[in-house]
């Protein structure tokens, strides 16, 4: 591993100050991604400004009626806690859903928002790739792409989002609260955190340099069914091939998102007017201009039979 | 490389100060800075759990934390469960009921059965085998692993029934 200068911040305006102060600076949380990148030499920050002594843990309820959840609360405490299982039940099950529970006791929520595409083309640093790389290539697409996206891709890069925490956020209408490094505050709704590839693939969000997370925050809870449904390769510790995050009313309706298969989670309000017709018209209208390869067509079916599960669940 | 800086920690009861380089993991720092090699390391990315020691009481991978962060901490290794007895009941049912084979697992497995119970004091087999999804046994098969895991949940439950009010 690339050695680095290493410091805690006292406060979440110093560290975002220290952050832009030094080139090539990062925030480190639970550190659950980031070393794993470090070991390997895909993230080579040259000075680490560590967050987790700054109080930023604590799920604090909203003027709103909602819930503040500091961005330094372990994805375990918040699976656990009272208010998200009783009011934001999808949430607590895609945490529960996602890596092992001892990588839950470290990883946080800014740090599960901000995870890297598991993509093994990205992993694998002998291999071309416009993310790792900018203008390298990409060696996904005619690679060996079964677990890779097929919405909102492009030429450069069709890498997915693996956060399951983030599609149940999505489906909550979650906001991210930020500082900037000028001391400057301010709220990104989910809907534009995360960043479609485009021409720039390393650009994967919309934080500034420097920008911190302090918190992200639900609006007042919807009622309805909550679910999430992941289907992987076995039955457990595996990324998302397809998962759904749901809110389902008493007659079908409601709202959705899907994990696995975009590089962010994908939601459409044209798909969930479609809900109350059933998995077949929802998914059909969430999938319209979809982009396959030879690998992972399957999606698009498996998308439809996991949301018909969902609805099915809805309703027993 | 970079400096080394002063780290001040609490290991298995004994708190020490040392110089680490901040690159270094914490699961390096305690092997071998300090010899305590029952932390094993097996993938070095958070996979098979072979690395995790408790950190402030719960169990977390050693692999995936530098060393500089653990300042002002407590960590338990299997070393300082095994001394203080914590674990002796859970290494007695491992035996018994021949849960491990060629052992590199072991460290790691008790580490979580010790977290688990600690969090719930009787788990059913499914949420054993939930809490194992994140320790890899390349030997075993499992099914011995959790069947000692639930015995000393047992044991443990029952000896505090009877305990005098
Ligand atoms: C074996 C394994 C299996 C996994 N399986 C799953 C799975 O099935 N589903 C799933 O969703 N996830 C899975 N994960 C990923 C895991 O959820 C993430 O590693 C974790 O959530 C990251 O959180 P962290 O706090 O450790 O982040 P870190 O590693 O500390 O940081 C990640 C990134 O966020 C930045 N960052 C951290 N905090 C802030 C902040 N406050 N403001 C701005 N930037 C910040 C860091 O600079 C870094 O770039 C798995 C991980 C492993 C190792
Ligand atoms: S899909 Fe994206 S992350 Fe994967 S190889 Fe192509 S550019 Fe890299
Ligand atoms: S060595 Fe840490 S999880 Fe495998
Ligand atoms: S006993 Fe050999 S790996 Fe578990």
């Amino acid at each position: 591993m690339r050695s680095f200068t290493y410091e805690r911040a006292a406060s979440p305006a110093e560290a975002a100050a220290a952050a832009a102060r030094q080139a090539k600076a990062k925030f480190i949380a639970g550190g659950t991604n980031l070393l794993d990148l470090m070991k390997l030499e895909i993230e080579t920050p040259g000075h680490l400004i560590d967050v987790n002594g700054l109080n930023l843990d604590t799920i604090e309820p909203t003027p709103e009626g909602g819930l503040r959840i500091g961005a330094l609360v372990r994805n375990t405490d918040l699976a656990a806690d009272p208010r998200i299982r009783r009011d934001y039940g999808v949430l607590s099950r895609a945490l529960l859903a996602g890596a092992s529970g001892q990588l839950r006791n470290r990883a946080t929520t800014a740090g599960n928002l901000l995870q890297r595409t598991r993509c093994p083309y990205f992993y694998d640093t002998a291999q071309p790739c416009n993310k790792r790389k900018p203008g390298s290539g990409c060696s996904a697409i005619g690679g060996f792409s079964r677990h890779l996206a097929v919405m909102g891709t492009s030429e450069a890069c069709i890498a997915t989002n693996p956060s399951d925490m983030a599609v149940a956020m999505r489906v909550l209408d979650a906001a991210i609260e930020t500082v900037k490094p000028d001391g400057a505050a301010r709220t990104i709704p989910i809907a534009e955190f995360h960043r479609l590839p485009g021409e720039t693939p390393h650009v994967e969000n919309a934080l500034e340099q420097g920008e911190l997370i302090t918190a992200v925050t639900l609006p007042k809870p919807a009622g309805g069914r909550h679910i999430y449904r992941k289907v992987r390769d076995r039955a457990s510790y595996a990324f998302a091939l397809v998962s759904v995050a749901a809110v389902i009313g008493r007659h079908g309706e409601g709202r959705f998102a899907v994990g696995g298969i975009a590089p962010k989670p994908w939601r459409m309000q044209a798909a969930e007017a479609e809900l109350p017709r059933g998995a077949k018209a929802a998914s059909a209208a969430l999938l319209a201009g979809a982009k396959t390869t030879h690998d992972n067509a399957f999606k698009l079916s498996l998308v439809e039979r996991t949301l018909g599960a969902v609805l099915h669940e809805a309703r027993g | 490389m970079t400096a080394p800086v002063a780290i001040t920690l609490t290991v298995n009861g004994e708190r020490l100060t040392r110089l680490a380089e901040p690159r270094e993991t914490l699961a390096d720092f305690l092997r071998r800075d300090l010899g305590l090699t029952g932390t094993h390391l097996g993938c070095e990315m958070g996979v098979c759990g072979a690395c995790l020691v408790m950190l402030d009481g719960t169990p977390v991978h050693s692999c995936l934390s530098f060393a500089v962060q653990a300042d002002g901490s407590a960590v338990e290794t299997i070393e300082g469960l095994t001394e203080s007895a914590a674990v002796t009941d859970l290494q007695q049912a491992f035996h018994e009921r021949n849960a491990l084979q060629c052992g590199f697992c072991t460290p790691g497995m008790l580490v979580t059965a010790q977290g688990l119970l600690a969090r719930k004091a009787s788990p059913s087999r499914e949420e054993i085998r939930d809490a194992l999804s994140g320790n890899y046994c390349r030997c075993t098969g499992y099914e011995a692993i959790v069947d000692a895991i639930e015995t000393v949940a047992r044991r443990r439950a029952a000896s505090r029934e009877e305990l005098p009010a």
